[in-house]
Parts: structure tokens; C-alpha cells; sequence
């Protein structure tokens, strides 16, 4: 059991060696990449297997006892975003490996690979950590490889946005050493759980000012309105392989740390508030960001920034219904946003660009793509029989339940940013897809019926299996809330993580 | 017993942060560099003060008492590597915007300066 809690971080690590290695061979790296993640997700599934009943696994590294040694923690939650994420990761690799074998890239395979299993290892690190420096140096691992990515095929633009993007996250990253150099002074440890018990008998003040510098250091990180202005200039810029993992992994991880941190370290009531506002002001101002924009790729990351709001929203409630619900829209979020911007890869591979102002009649080139992004689409406005339908009701209920004006006006918040996702969802549908095609839509239509390739037929089939896995969710809502309540309650009782990590020694 | 940290310290990481956070702010990209590793410097120091007994050698005497926290220090050297790699790789993408543009200067914003372009002709007309 020790050994399956390493192997989410370790493997891809040592698959990257193997990647870099194996350089000049481009089978032999995409073999590589592609077992690795496999390897992955298996142990993660494994890991969601023998955590469902709601156990937390740990493993002491080196034999080290829990406040002493770095702990390695898999609760139900960690389990759960463990697994999306390693399918949504091996699902972009294989369209990457589509778009390099197309040869339509002009990324460096040799170095990505390598590259994307480093951020695969830092993300599954991120989710594992069992104390503050690990978990930090899981961020750091992760964002230095994102530095890395954020800057394939350089252009002008790609290299000025991936400046804005490195020094947002590092001023984060000495921000969170801060942080943990303050809970380190206060408590004299590092490790979660200790830190947890040693916290209850601090004064109030100081909590709360842990408690916000925190949030403040993983609500840069996961774009929450206001420090949000980063995100929608650097990840449309990108590669479309690393928006896509960017959007649907790099902002989790960060919602993750926000939920671990304040409903482990922090007592809840302290910041539920403030939260709530935050959430607020994120679903609204984000959406409003995503109506004015011109570019598909714009509107998605505006969207982005907004969605994560749902999730602050149940996180403030507090409930075990509102954290269940924050877990099914992680899960539900990571997936769709994934779709969605592999869509917009398909559409710019197609076109050539996705601006809206020069795109029209999509669906007479392509239907499938047209299907392909309808699907997501709507299940991220959450129209009834998506996954996104599912995440938004179990998160309005719990809101409803919780009661209270502050709760309400989230709720309402919620429905209106609901509303006007489907309203931008509308825009993009009306004037890229419908209507009679532009003489370029026209045009790319042709070419791309004189250029089908394995690889474009790669690049389609993961897009269409990252949807298919969306619907596949809307299919399974029943298990995966039952599962989410598991973990929702494992976070609030907080006793099993506790007792797993610190053992005989509490 | 212990020596208590020096008000010297603590007073030199306030500067460092003011410093490094104004420098954050400014236009050009260097000295946005610098502000970073200034940051980095501050950080590194406040994981120092967390130990009260700073000014002994670590681990040396064998005796509990007699011992600095070797935890901050592995903690700080650890960042301190993080910070220089990623400064490393900061000075280079700095090149690379100077390369490409001649200068290194942070634009405005995307949405200020659409915004911005809203506004003109409504102070011509």
C-alpha cells in the first residue's frame, strides 16, 4: 500500500529521465510518456478502490513517525482529483502525439515530453503532500515545468504572456514560503495534521491572519477574482495541448490546496465569509469577462476564472453537502474545460485561428467538431442531463440548505452566472458554428478533406474521448456523489486524517 | 538562555519585502527580476527567524540545547535552489522578450487597452 501512494509522482519523474533520454527516438519517448500515465492511473484508480469507504492511506517516507518524517496522505478527495487528473493528462498527451505525428506542431517533442511527465509528478505531488513544504515543493515542481511548457514554439506574444505568467506564480510561491515560514514560527511544524492541533490552541488572530495569507497564496494561484488578471492573457497564448492541461489541472491543484488548507488547518468559520465574497465576485466578474470577448480561447479562460467561483461557493457553505458538491465540480470542471479547449485546439488546427470575427459556419466543414463542442458546452452552462447539471444542483441545494441572506445571494449569484454562461456559450455557437461559412471556413473545410492523417484522426479521437468521459460522468453522477460525501465528510470530521497521519502519536 | 533572534533581522526582511514588492511594480522586466530574487531573499530570511536558537551551529554539539533547528535551514536551502533556477530561467525569457521587441518594457494590459480605445471617441465628439 506504502509503495502505490509513491508511484503517482515517482513513475512519471522516472519516466521523464527515460523521456530525456530517449530524445532523438520519438516512438520510443511517446511509448514511454503514454505507460507512465498509464501506470498512473491505474494506481490511482487503485487508490480510489481502497480509499471509497472513506480510509485515508498514508505512507511515513523513510520510516520516519508523522510530525518527524514527510508523510504522503491519500484521502478519499486526494484519491478521486488524483484519478480525473491522470486521465485528463494521458488523454492531451495522446492528442499532443496526434498533433506531433500530424506534423502540425511546432513544438519540440523532445523536450516536451520529458517536460509534461515533470508536471504530471508535481501535480500528483501537489495532491499527496502531507505537509505545507511538500505540498509547496509539489507547486513549485509542477509551475516550473508549467514555465517550461508556457513557452513551446516561442513566439513574441507567447514569450511576453509567459512572462506575466511566471512572475504572478513565483510572487505566489514567496508568498506561500511566507506563509509557511509564519505557521512554522507559530507551531514549530510543517506537517498538516500536527499543524491542525497545534493551530486549535492559537490565538484567534493569528489564525485568521495564516488562515487569509494562505487563501491569498492559492487564490493567485487559482485565479480568484480579484487576482485573477493573469490567467486570461497567458493561457489562451499557449499551445493548445497546455492550455488545455493548464485550465483543467493547474487552477484545481490550487482550488485542492484552498480546500485542504482551510477546512484541515484553518476552523472554517473564520474565513466562510470572506470566501463567499470571493465567490461572488469571481463567478460574476469572470463571466462578464467571458461576454465581451472575441476569441473562443478569451472566452473559455473568462469562463475559467468564473467557474471557479462555484466551487469557492460550496467551499464557504462549509456544509458536507456544499464540499460534496465542490468535489463533483472539480471533477465535472477538469473534465469540460479540458474538452473545451482541445475543441478549440481542433478549431484552430482547422482555421487557423479562433477568433469570432472571422469565423462562421463551422458546422458545414465539420458536424462532428460542431458535436464535439456542444457537448461541453452545455454541460458547462449545466443543462440538465450533464455532469454540469448534476455539480450545479448538489452545490444550489447545499446552498439552500445552509440558508441565511449571505448563502442566498451566492445561490442567486450562481443561477445568474449560470445564465450568462449559456449566454456566452450562445455567442461563440451563433457566430462560429452556425450560419453560412466564410470563403476561408470554406476553404480550411477543403483542405482539410485533402489532409487526413492517423495523427488528425488521433487528435480527434482523444478530443472525442474527453467529451465521451464527460458523458460518461453525467452517467455515473449517482456513484461519484456518493463518493464525494465520502470525502466531503472525511474533510469535515477531519478525526480520520488525524488519526491515519499522526497515528499513536495525537 | 536561548539568544533571541536581532531586531537587525527583522527590520533588514521588512526592507527586503518593501524593496522587492516595489520593484515588482515597476515597467521593466529587470527590474522585475530583481524584485523577484529580492522577495526570494526576504522569504529565505523570515524561514531563518522562525528559529530562536539562529545564532548556534546546527546539529554540531550533540546536545538538544546546544542546537540551532536544522528545519528552517534545510527548508530556506531548498527554496533558495527553486529561486535560482527559476530566476535563471526569469533572465532568460527577459532576454528573449528584449530579443524580440527591443525593449523590456511591460505592456499595458489587453483589457485596459481595449477599454481605453472605448473611451476615445467619446472625448472627440
Amino acid at each position: 500500500m506504502t509503495t502505490l501512494l509513491a508511484v503517482p509522482f515517482l513513475v512519471p519523474v522516472l519516466g521523464a529521465a527515460a523521456a530525456l533520454l530517449l530524445r532523438s527516438y520519438r516512438r520510443g519517448q511517446q511509448a514511454v510518456s503514454v505507460v507512465t500515465l498509464l501506470l498512473v492511473v491505474l494506481a490511482a484508480a487503485e487508490l480510489v478502490r481502497s480509499t471509497a469507504d472513506g480510509t485515508v492511506l498514508t505512507s511515513q517516507a523513510g520510516g520516519w513517525e508523522a510530525p518527524i518524517g514527510i508523510t504522503v496522505v491519500a484521502d478519499p478527495l486526494t484519491a478521486l482529483l488524483l484519478l480525473v487528473s491522470s486521465v485528463v493528462l494521458l488523454v492531451v498527451l495522446l492528442y499532443a502525439i496526434g498533433q506531433d505525428t500530424a506534423g502540425l506542431s511546432r513544438a519540440t517533442p523532445a523536450v516536451f515530453h520529458p517536460i509534461y511527465l515533470v508536471l504530471t509528478a508535481g501535480v500528483c505531488l501537489s495532491f499527496l503532500a502531507g505537509d505545507l513544504f511538500n505540498l509547496f515543493v509539489g507547486f513549485e515542481i509542477m509551475l516550473t515545468a508549467s514555465y517550461a511548457l508556457i513557452t513551446q514554439a516561442p513566439t513574441r506574444a507567447r514569450v511576453r504572456a509567459s512572462m506575466i505568467y511566471t512572475v504572478v506564480s513565483l510572487t505566489s510561491s514567496i508568498l506561500f514560503l511566507t506563509g509557511i515560514a509564519l505557521v512554522y514560527g507559530a507551531t514549530g511544524t510543517v506537517n498538516m495534521a500536527d499543524i491542525a492541533l497545534r493551530l486549535d490552541t492559537a490565538p484567534e488572530p493569528l489564525r485568521m491572519v495564516l488562515a487569509l495569507m494562505f487563501l491569498v497564496v492559492f487564490g493567485i494561484k487559482a485565479a480568484i477574482v480579484p487576482m485573477h488578471f493573469w490567467l486570461p492573457d497567458s493561457y489562451p497564448v499557449a499551445l493548445t495541448r497546455i492550455s488545455a492541461i493548464f485550465a483543467a489541472l493547474l487552477t484545481k491543484v490550487a482550488v485542492y490546496a484552498v480546500i485542504r488548507t482551510q477546512t484541515l488547518l484553518f476552523a472554517r468559520d473564520d474565513t466562510s465569509a470572506v470566501i463567499m465574497w470571493l465567490a461572488i465576485a469571481t463567478m460574476v466578474v469572470g463571466i462578464l469577462g467571458a461576454l465581451v470577448q472575441d476569441d473562443v480561447n478569451r472566452i473559455m479562460s473568462f469562463a475559467l476564472v468564473s467557474h471557479i467561483g462555484f466551487m469557492l461557493f460550496g467551499l464557504a457553505l462549509g456544509s458536507a453537502a456544499g464540499l460534496a458538491g465542490v468535489i463533483v465540480y472539480l471533477v465535472h470542471h477538469i473534465v469540460v474545460q479540458a474538452s473545451l479547449f482541445l475543441v478549440n485546439g481542433l478549431i484552430r488546427q482547422y482555421v487557423g485561428h479562433t477568433s469570432l470575427r472571422a469565423l462562421r459556419g463551422l458546422t458545414a466543414i465539420s458536424p462532428m467538431l460542431a458535436l464535439l463542442f456542444f457537448l461541453p458546452a452545455m454541460s458547462l452552462a449545466g443543462l440538465p442531463p450533464m455532469s454540469g447539471f448534476v455539480a450545479k444542483v448538489a452545490l444550489f441545494q447545499a446552498g439552500a440548505e445552509a440558508g441565511g441572506w449571505l448563502a442566498w445571494t451566492g445561490v442567486a449569484a450562481g443561477v445568474a452566472t449560470s445564465l450568462l454562461t449559456l449566454m456566452a456559450i450562445f455567442r461563440v455557437w451563433v457566430r462560429a458554428f452556425w450560419g453560412v461559412p466564410l470563403p476561408d471556413v470554406v476553404e480550411a473545410g477543403e483542405r482539410l478533406r485533402g489532409r487526413r492523417s492517423g495523427g488528425a484522426l488521433l487528435m480527434a479521437g482523444a478530443t472525442g474521448a474527453m467529451v465521451a468521459l464527460g458523458l460518461v460522468l453525467a452517467a455515473l453522477s449517482g456513484p461519484l456523489t456518493d463518493l464525494a460525501f465520502t470525502a466531503a465528510r472525511d474533510l469535515l470530521g477531519g478525526g480520520a486524517y488525524l488519526q491515519a497521519v499522526l497515528g499513536g502519536a495525537s | 538562555m536561548t539568544p533571541a533572534p536581532s531586531l537587525v533581522l527583522i527590520l533588514a526582511v521588512g526592507v527586503l519585502y518593501s524593496c522587492g514588492f516595489y520593484l515588482l511594480l515597476q515597467r521593466s522586466l529587470m527590474r522585475v527580476v530583481f524584485g523577484i530574487l529580492l522577495l526570494g531573499h526576504a522569504a529565505n530570511l523570515s524561514l531563518m527567524l522562525t528559529d530562536r536558537a539562529i545564532t548556534l551551529p546546527p546539529l554540531l554539539p550533540g546536545e538538544a540545547s546546544q542546537m540551532s533547528d536544522p528545519l528552517p535551514q534545510a527548508m530556506a536551502l531548498t527554496a533558495i535552489v527553486i529561486t535560482f533556477g527559476v530566476t535563471t530561467f526569469l533572465l532568460a525569457l527577459a532576454y528573449r522578450v528584449w530579443l524580440g521587441d527591443g525593449d523590456d518594457e511591460v505592456p499595458d494590459d489587453l483589457e485596459d487597452r481595449r477599454i481605453s480605445r472605448l473611451e476615445e471617441p467619446e472625448e472627440s465628439a
